[in-house]
């Protein structure tokens, strides 16, 4: 009778960037993939962003930046969320991001980096395996 | 248009040709879908006939060039009088910077500017302001004051060239700021001419850069438009853009659809505020992506400016044709750029390209190929505009109006989009208007659906995309990309401090308690925005103004 | 895992988020957690909002939170979604309009989806309640939608229930189920600026007005204007949350309805063990197969069966 463990994730847009179709469009995927999606919308800080991960024990957490901001946006977040101790969250991004800074958001502590064109089902997998694997 | 006896004999050939030789092909080299259709999901049949344009009107559908419908074009000789404007949308970190960019297009044969602003400046923030942390100058340039805008335009006389200004929750501002500039160059309201984009709805509905909640944004923004109609006669007051409404996700028709019903809504708000609709009706103006599919485009162009022309004669009951014209730019899709192989998008482009110079369009930005990676080179913007130029001059496309006209396949597409377009009209009509629909999200629904469809499609292969799902190839990172400075946000804080500590604080405050006091009562607040531009107040605090008076706008997310 | 709950109990956020999943996921130490947090709730007053997508419960929620923080009251807030389902995920938008009040450290917002549970809640939604009672906050807001005989759950947990109705959504007091009145403490016309919601408002009005003759109740659930994005009505609005709370409180409702929710929950908690302690004896075998069989080729009866294998593990004393 026990509830299956579903993944939880936060799908979030930091900065002032309005640009949310691939958010929308993944918060929705994820959901059919089985998971519990947190959609928190627009403009939000890393603050608010890490304020969501923390008060939803989320597995993961989405960001997604097309105006140039993740180089600033990403570092910060997983930063705070080591501060509040969720070391263990899942930080995800996708956007537009020029590949040479992939290696250093990598370093800063973002699991992956998916670039426009990505199949849905690949980051699906990517999450699921990396959550299981845990 | 066809002979009766002629369509019969049409179509009873068209089946023997079906049952006979297609069907005998078939059997043997089965068609490579079972069905075909546009990128949008609009039904695309093998071969088009008299038949399937049976009804054709030709005087009632497409008259000519330059009259009512305005089907085939808003001016009479359209190119073969003079081309689109090609108008490059560039704009990143300082004013500085931009205005280089600026006259560096000038001498490549631009004939038009157009302003992109960072995203502080769009949501009416100052470039010190905690939100804007990381956003300044990033994609587009930073304007905090009129000093700003200053150097922006800095050597390009403004009588010489026209503006069109990416800008929407603060127009009003960035507007004054055109004309307090003006003003410095000595040069009369009705000697500038531009655009603003000024279009709130769409902000609401999918691209973000709101600040105020629908009514009062609305009250900006008829202000603007009743403001220029007396002082500014040479403005358009407005680009009811469906850009982004496509990059959304939105179809073909979706995208002519809404951008028309929000149209509507600003029609009936000047209206309301008792403006005649020939006034400000021949100042209109709307703002279109394309996409690759040339022929569905041209349709698209062909059935929008056709509805827009009903819209408004039949029901604002315009009288002036000028007020029924459809007149647009183009911005090539955005969405359509791959990251992958960025150089078949110059090729993408191209086509785009062309579905605009078919489809009458009255300025084009093209966009880069590199815009899928980031902010594009100086290479990349050369290539964009020489593309236009290449199918100004070099196809042909420009050398005939609307060429494609009388295609069975061009008009019977016209007409589905058209009645696409109708359908959502009476939709949202029954709904109580676009407000009513965007506030139920219904509007958000539809283009968020059809952003799923396209994503499921594309993945599950039923729709190709190359270099995307066929067609991949391994290769190396792209090198050689454009970055803005991270220290912009500190030269732009260091300049505002200066600002606030040598400006005439008793002018600067007076500006800003006029401009307080109009905006409560309904007086049109331009002036007072112009005052206090001039006094020098920022973008940020004259919105702030307005954000004591109205609150600001939370959006139900529809996801 | 006692680390966990004292660690709730001094106030740890984290703590709290990781205990509530453990608890959502009714994993095996969740009764053991359950009873180490019990002794520490009964403090928090439960407000339960409800009402048909589109009503603006969320909003609602937001503006309320924002005034009891006003009042120097602490909030939990639990949104509850649906799970779809087919593929047993859920979309969780709430916490979206709940913006201003997340920026605060005084209110906590969990979304939790219902995991296949009817009823507007999810299983374990009265549990989650009970850990941010255990933390110290003042309020637990409970929102979740549902208008029906079906979604009528949340007055189970809460004290006070709100029914949120707005004009034009084709939602009418006929439209509801019976149910609804039942349940509703409150009700709120919300997006009162719109086209019909005086219709809205003096239709509720005659039905409570009705029901009131026909039961003679001592509380008549009064009907409330909101315009909750423009913070219109709100106040007024939790004037009568407390005023409903004074009436429980002096007529000893208050008590008398959480004793009977006690009752309630603690004979459903019997139910699942006893459910749970018999089946897995009885399933732990090859017998109840081997049953089957004989009930299918009716050498034997279900209904004889099964109080024989009741009476063998519960032997009469």
């Amino acid at each position: 009778m026990t509830t299956k463990k579903r993944i939880k994730v936060i799908m979030a847009k930091p900065g002032l960037d309005g640009h949310d179709r691939g958010a929308k469009l993944l918060a929705r995927v994820f959901a059919e993939a089985g998971m519990e999606v947190v959609y928190t919308g627009l403009r939000q800080t890393p603050e608010m962003i890490v304020d969501a991960a923390l008060q939803e024990d989320a597995d993961v957490v989405g960001l997604s930046s097309l105006s140039g901001v993740h180089n600033y946006f990403f570092p910060r977040v997983v930063e705070l969320l080591k501060e509040k101790g969720l070391d263990d969250v899942l930080v995800v991004g996708g956007g537009i991001i020029p590949e040479e800074d992939v290696a250093g958001l990598r370093k800063a502590g973002v699991a992956a980096i998916f670039g426009p064109g990505t199949r849905t089902d690949d980051i699906i997998k990517f999450i699921e395996d990396k959550i299981s694997g845990t | 248009m066809f002979d009766k006896e002629k369509l019969e004999s049409v179509k009873t050939k068209k089946e023997e040709w079906d049952c006979g030789p297609v069907e005998k092909v078939c059997a043997k080299f089965p068609e490579r879908r079972p069905t075909f259709t546009t990128i949008s999901g609009e039904e695309v049949e093998r071969l088009y006939t008299p038949v399937d344009i049976a009804g054709f009107d030709y005087d009632n559908k497409l008259g000519f060039p330059g009259e009512y419908p305005f089907t085939r074009g808003v001016q009479p000789t359209m190119y073969r009088g003079r081309l689109w404007t090609m108008r490059q949308y560039a704009g990143f970190g300082t004013a500085r910077e931009t205005n280089e960019r600026y006259r560096y297009l000038l001498k490549q044969g631009q004939t038009g500017l157009s302003v992109a602003f960072d995203l502080p400046t769009q949501s009416g923030y100052d470039s010190d302001h905690p939100l804007s942390m990381g956003e300044v100058g990033k994609v587009g340039v930073a304007i905090d004051s009129i000093d700003d805008m200053r150097v922006l335009f800095d050597q390009i006389p403004l009588d010489k060239v026209t503006t069109s200004m990416t800008i929407n929750a603060p127009a009003t501002v960035l507007l004054a700021m055109y004309l307090a500039l003006a003003e410095e160059q000595n040069l009369p309201y009705n000697k500038v001419g531009g655009t603003v984009q000024n279009d709130i709805l769409k902000e609401i509905i999918c691209r973000g850069q709101y600040i105020y909640p629908p009514l009062p944004s609305m009250r900006l923004t008829v202000d603007l438009i009743k403001y220029c109609y007396e002082h500014v006669p040479t403005w358009n007051t407005i680009s009811i853009s469906g850009y982004h409404i496509r990059e959304a996700g939105s179809t073909a028709a979706q995208e002519m659809a809404f951008t028309i019903a929000n149209g509507i809504s600003y029609v009936q708000a000047c209206i309301d505020a008792a403006m005649d609709v020939d006034s400000f009706g021949p100042r209109l103006s709307f703002f279109y992506n394309a996409f690759t599919n040339v022929l569905e485009e041209v349709a698209k162009f062909r059935a929008g400016r056709r509805y827009w022309a009903k819209v408004m004669k039949e029901r604002f009951g315009a009288k002036n044709p000028r007020s029924m014209m459809m007149r647009y730019h183009v911005q090539t899709g955005g969405v359509t750029l791959t990251a992958q192989q960025p150089l078949n998008n110059i090729v993408r482009v191209a086509l785009q390209t062309l579905a605009t110079a078919y489809g009458g369009a009255q300025s084009l930005h093209t966009n880069s190929f590199d815009e899928a990676l980031c902010l594009p080179t100086e290479e990349a913007v050369t290539v964009a505009l020489r593309t236009q130029q290449i199918v100004a001059e070099e196809s042909g496309a420009a050398d005939s109006i609307d060429p494609l006209a009388g295609s069975y396949y061009v008009e019977a597409m016209t007409d589905q989009i058209e009645e696409k377009i109708d359908e959502y009209m009476k939709k949202i009509d029954s709904m109580g208007g676009t407000l009513k629909a965007i506030e139920e999200g219904y509007i958000q629904r539809e283009i968020q659906d059809s952003a799923y469809r396209f994503q499921k499609e594309i993945e599950a292969n039923e729709r190709i995309y190359v270099g995307i799902n066929k067609y991949t190839m391994e290769e190396p990172p792209p090198t050689n990309l454009l970055r803005v400075d991270p220290k912009q946000q500190e030269i732009e804080t260091k300049k505002l401090k200066k600002l606030r500590a040598e400006r005439d604080q008793k002018v600067w405050k007076a500006a800003l308690g006029r401009l307080d006091e109009v905006s409560r009562t309904d007086e049109n607040v331009m002036p007072a925005v112009i005052e206090a531009v001039k006094a020098r107040a920022t973008v940020g605090e004259i919105c702030d103004v307005w954000r004591n008076i109205w609150g600001e706008y939370r959006p139900k997310e529809f996801v | 895992m006692e680390d966990l709950v004292a660690e709730v109990l001094q106030g740890s956020v984290r703590a709290m988020a990781r205990l509530i999943t453990l608890v959502e996921n009714e994993d095996s130490r969740a009764l053991q957690i359950m009873g180490a947090i019990y002794p520490h709730t009964g403090k928090a007053y439960v407000l339960g909002i409800t009402g048909s997508p589109g009503t603006g419960k969320s909003t609602l929620t937001d503006k309320i939170t924002t005034i009891l923080r006003e009042r120097e009251q602490t909030v939990g807030v639990i949104a509850v979604d649906p799970s779809s389902p087919f593929t047993g995920g859920a979309l969780l938008g709430d916490r979206i309009r709940m913006q201003r009040s997340s920026g605060d450290a005084e209110v906590f917002i969990r979304s939790m989806a219902t995991r296949g549970n009817l009823g507007g809640l999810a299983r374990t939604t009265a549990d989650v309640v009970k850990i941010m009672d255990a933390f110290g906050k003042d309020w637990v807001i409970v929102e979740t939608v549902g208008v029906g005989q079906d979604e009528v759950e949340i007055a189970k947990t809460a004290d006070t229930t709100i029914v949120v109705l707005a004009p034009g959504l084709g939602d009418t007091i006929q439209s509801m189920k019976a149910g609804v009145m039942e349940i509703a403490d409150l009700y709120v016309v919300n997006k009162a600026d719109r086209l019909g919601a005086d219709e809205l408002l003096s239709e509720i009005n005659v039905r409570v007005e009705q029901d009131f003759q026909i039961k003679k109740t001592a509380w008549q659930a009064p009907v409330l204007k909101t315009i909750a994005v423009e913070n219109q009505g709100t106040e007024s609005l939790v004037e009568a949350i407390e005023r409903h709370r004074s009436f429980l409180r002096e007529s000893g409702k208050l008590r008398k309805n959480r004793r009977e929710k006690t009752r309630q929950e603690t004979l459903a908690l019997l139910k699942d063990e006893i459910s749970r302690n018999v089946l897995e004896k009885v399933l732990g075998n090859g017998r109840f197969d081997a049953l089957i069989d004989d009930i299918v080729a009716h050498k034997k009866d279900p209904y004889t069966s099964v109080q024989e294998i009741v009476r063998t593990i519960f032997p009469e004393e």
